[in-house]
């Protein structure tokens, strides 16, 4: 097969190789191709010398150039904060609805927050915004502690249950955890709050359970059951549940009366990005 | 790809053992040992006069005034628009060209330029032979241009190798030094029109010469300073032979019927020096001058057949018409011809020319079909673009009452030279609420201003009441009319309804 020989047309020597009787010539290759070859090897062993190039034990070779991608990074986010700037500025100053209602501080506001909101926010609400149980849902229109620009801009700052002095705070008892409420009263509380969200329920329940709620949960949920968001209390009547919506998730609240933690954010983030963070939040959710 | 036809060896064996390629009859001369590794067998070639220079003078000047002109055509358009008539925007994602002005979303145009490129050149070079190579292609042209400059330091052919044999002299060195002092510079004019073509050219020439142009500009500029110099002056033939791949693909492009630059061995052979008093008869009208061979750039011999280092340019058609008035013999012993015509006229038939085949009708439908899609496109250009993307996370909301919410990015594309306000409606089921960031929530039509010449994208929020759905996937569209234009996108409206609690 690898038969040396030379070709008679051309008489330049063959590879040898033969394919379905197609032979390849070898003719040679030019000699500045060599010494491209030779300049590329030299620039690699001075891109040795120059740039960090060779692993050690514990660090690596440095380079005379002292180039360092970290601190690369660095720069880029100081030219990011300049570049930033006049937006910022405007951001600092216009009041939230104005940046709400202006597309290009609204756009802007967008960018940062949603970014700002994947970093921090999305572990617990989800990078959606849509939550879980126990965490909030960021999208719909029911809110604990208000849905407004002004109330979600607070809410972010100070935190819910947080070691802010401000904090929104309000604590729910555990009813039967704590024996505030026997364990009948209890049940038939589940089937009164069943009932108040528009489900069948045990009636017998709801007749025996309603002068408890009067004492006990309308201080917080009101006379209807419509909650307040003063106080963090959530509306019983509408069809999304914090904790679940099956009466052993409801009877399971009424007993331990769990509530969130949500830290406050105000020491992390610039006043700019509190504010961009609420409008993407209330935009996100259809804006109330 | 060398193809060598060997046509030399039944009329006149003493050919038979003489070189038949360029790079065999290199490698002879340069590496009689045969070797890995060939140097650059110097070329000079000598000037000739006659039509296909005076063409390549023509089309040189041409093209360079193109290249180098092109950036400085101004161009009237409205606003803070640039006035460039060709201008590649990179910072504003734009490309001019007079009165056309394309998106980066409009790339394809791009594409089917580079595809009636293609086809164009596939036509020519099955009708005609390589002419790109030998006239337009600029490593033709500037290589052209450098030798050009060679001449006027160095003298023609016979004084430029006397130079490079010579020792080293003053007259020698300032010969030199002059020669690539101005090669220089027209590489750096070469590297310094290409980035007006990126930048508004009169403010970009300013600021290049006070140091404060983009260092893309100064890259770019130095790169193919570098590049120009390197290739058209220094490497001329081995971009052409090693490091161009058209060479290998014309293979596929060319065929008996195809016009090349061809030795007419019918005619020439048997070849061999004439003296004045001797006659013709049982001879060809080759006089083995040679003159072919020194005119030609690639340094080839044309009487060994078409081969891939040939660039079709006719300056050997040239050198050899000027022998033929010499030796009082019909010019045309080399000529532009067909490998079929040649074939006939030596076994003693009429040479036929067909320039109507299967391969050059395919390609010239095929590039009347691109230019008519490209030229229909362009005209029927919408002024106006919508996309529409469904939110993925979450694809919808369920709120407190059991209406379910949608979010969408419409992103509206404003092509005309004003600003427009667009109204943009839900044409799905009915009760549809539209909401956007920083607006009331309608039931109507929302109001969007795009500023002109932008795109801009905008959050839609549509909520539909409990007893308007009636599937888990709806389809639904969104209408976006302007006074001048109106453009539909499907879409659809999610609510899960099928496992809803």
């Amino acid at each position: 097969m690898s038969k040396r020989e030379p070709d008679e047309v051309t008489g330049v020597e063959t590879t040898g190789h033969e394919w379905d009787g197609i032979r390849e010539l070898d003719n040679p290759l030019p000699r500045w191709w060599l010494y491209m070859f030779w300049a590329g090897i030299v620039v690699a062993a001075v891109y040795w010398v120059l740039m960090p190039a060779w692993p050690g034990v514990r660090s690596y070779t440095q380079g005379v150039l002292g180039q360092s991608d970290r601190a690369d990074v660095v720069v880029a986010l100081n030219d990011l904060k300049t570049l930033r700037g006049a937006q910022a500025a405007r951001l600092k100053t216009a009041s939230l609805e104005e940046i709400e209602r202006d597309p290009e501080l609204q756009a802007y506001a967008q960018a940062v927050g949603q970014s700002v909101f994947g970093d921090n926010c999305a572990t617990c609400h989800g990078t959606g915004g849509v939550g879980a149980k126990g965490y909030a849902n960021l999208r719909d229109d029911v809110w604990l502690w208000g849905g407004s620009l002004e109330d979600i801009h607070h809410t972010i700052e100070v935190g819910i249950r947080s070691d802010h002095p401000q904090t929104r705070f309000s604590q729910m008892p555990a009813f039967g955890r704590d024996q505030m409420l026997s364990a009948a009263e209890v049940s038939d509380l589940t089937e009164y709050v069943v009932a108040l969200s528009g489900r069948p329920a045990n009636a017998a329940a709801v007749r025996r359970a309603a002068p408890v709620y009067q004492t006990q949960c309308v201080a917080c949920h009101g006379p209807t059951g419509t909650g307040d968001q003063k106080q963090g209390a959530p509306n019983l009547t509408d069809q999304e549940w914090l904790y679940g919506s099956t009466r052993a998730d409801i009877h399971a609240q009424i007993w331990n009366g769990r509530g969130g933690v949500m830290p406050s954010w105000k020491a992390r983030f610039d006043p700019e990005t509190l504010k961009a963070l609420a409008v993407y939040i209330h935009a996100n959710a259809g804006g109330q | 790809m060398t193809v060598v036809i060997d046509r030399t060896r039944a009329s006149a064996p003493k050919h038979e053992a003489g070189p038949v390629s360029a790079a065999a009859r290199a490698r002879k001369s340069a590496d009689p040992g045969g070797g890995l590794y060939k140097p650059r067998a110097p070329i000079y070639p000598k000037l000739v006069h006659g039509r296909w220079r005076a063409i390549k003078w023509a089309v040189m000047i041409v093209t360079l005034a193109i290249y180098y002109i092109t950036p400085w055509i101004r161009w009237d358009r409205p606003g803070v628009l640039p006035d460039q008539a060709v201008l590649v925007d990179f910072a504003g994602r734009r490309f001019y060209f007079f009165d056309i002005q394309l998106w980066p979303q409009e790339v394809h145009f791009i594409t089917g330029l580079l595809v009636l490129s293609a086809l164009a050149l596939f036509l020519v070079t099955a009708l005609f032979g390589r002419l790109w190579c030998g006239y337009a292609c600029p490593q033709t042209v500037w290589t052209d241009l450098f030798i050009y400059v060679e001449r006027l330091f160095e003298g023609d052919r016979n004084a430029r190798m006397r130079l490079d044999a010579a020792p080293w002299s003053l007259d020698k060195a300032w010969r030199k030094i002059g020669k690539h002092a101005v090669w220089l510079g027209i590489a750096f004019a070469t590297g310094g029109a290409w980035i007006f073509y990126f930048h508004d050219a009169p403010s970009l020439l300013h600021d290049f010469w006070i140091g404060q142009g983009p260092v893309t500009g100064y890259v770019f500029c130095v790169l193919l300073t570098f590049t120009t110099y390197v290739f058209a002056g220094t490497m001329r033939e081995q971009v052409c032979i090693y490091m161009c791949p058209w060479p290998r693909i014309q293979g596929a492009m060319l065929d008996a019927n195809s016009l090349q630059v061809t030795y007419r061995y019918d005619r020439g052979e048997p070849r061999g020096a004439h003296k004045k008093s001797a006659g013709w008869e049982g001879r060809g009208d080759c006089v083995d001058c040679h003159q072919c061979v020194t005119a030609c750039p690639m340094g080839i011999d044309i009487r060994d057949g078409a081969q891939l280092e040939c660039i079709n340019c006719g300056l050997c058609i040239d050198a050899c018409d000027e022998i033929m008035l010499k030796v009082e013999r019909p010019i045309g012993l080399i000529a532009y011809d067909t490998d079929a015509a040649v074939e006939a006229r030596a076994a003693g038939k009429p040479a036929v020319y067909r320039l109507i085949r299967s391969r050059t009708v395919f390609y010239a439908v095929a590039l009347v079909v691109v230019g008519g899609l490209m030229a229909w496109g362009l005209m029927t250009r919408p002024t106006l673009d919508v996309h529409v993307l469904h939110d993925r996370n979450p694809v919808f909301v369920r709120l407190h009452d059991g209406a379910v919410r949608n979010g969408y990015t419409i992103k509206i594309a404003n092509r005309t030279f004003q600003a427009q306000t667009y109204a943009v409606a839900f044409d799905g089921a009915k009760g549809a609420i539209l909401k956007t960031p920083g607006d009331r929530a309608s039931q109507d039509v929302l109001k969007v201003e795009v500023p002109a010449n932008e795109v801009r994208a905008v959050r839609v929020f549509v909520t539909l009441p409990p007893d308007a759905i009636t599937a888990a996937n709806m389809s639904a569209a969104f209408v976006v009319t302007a006074p001048a234009a109106e453009e539909r996108t499907e879409t659809t409206f999610l609510s899960g309804a099928a496992n809803a609690p």
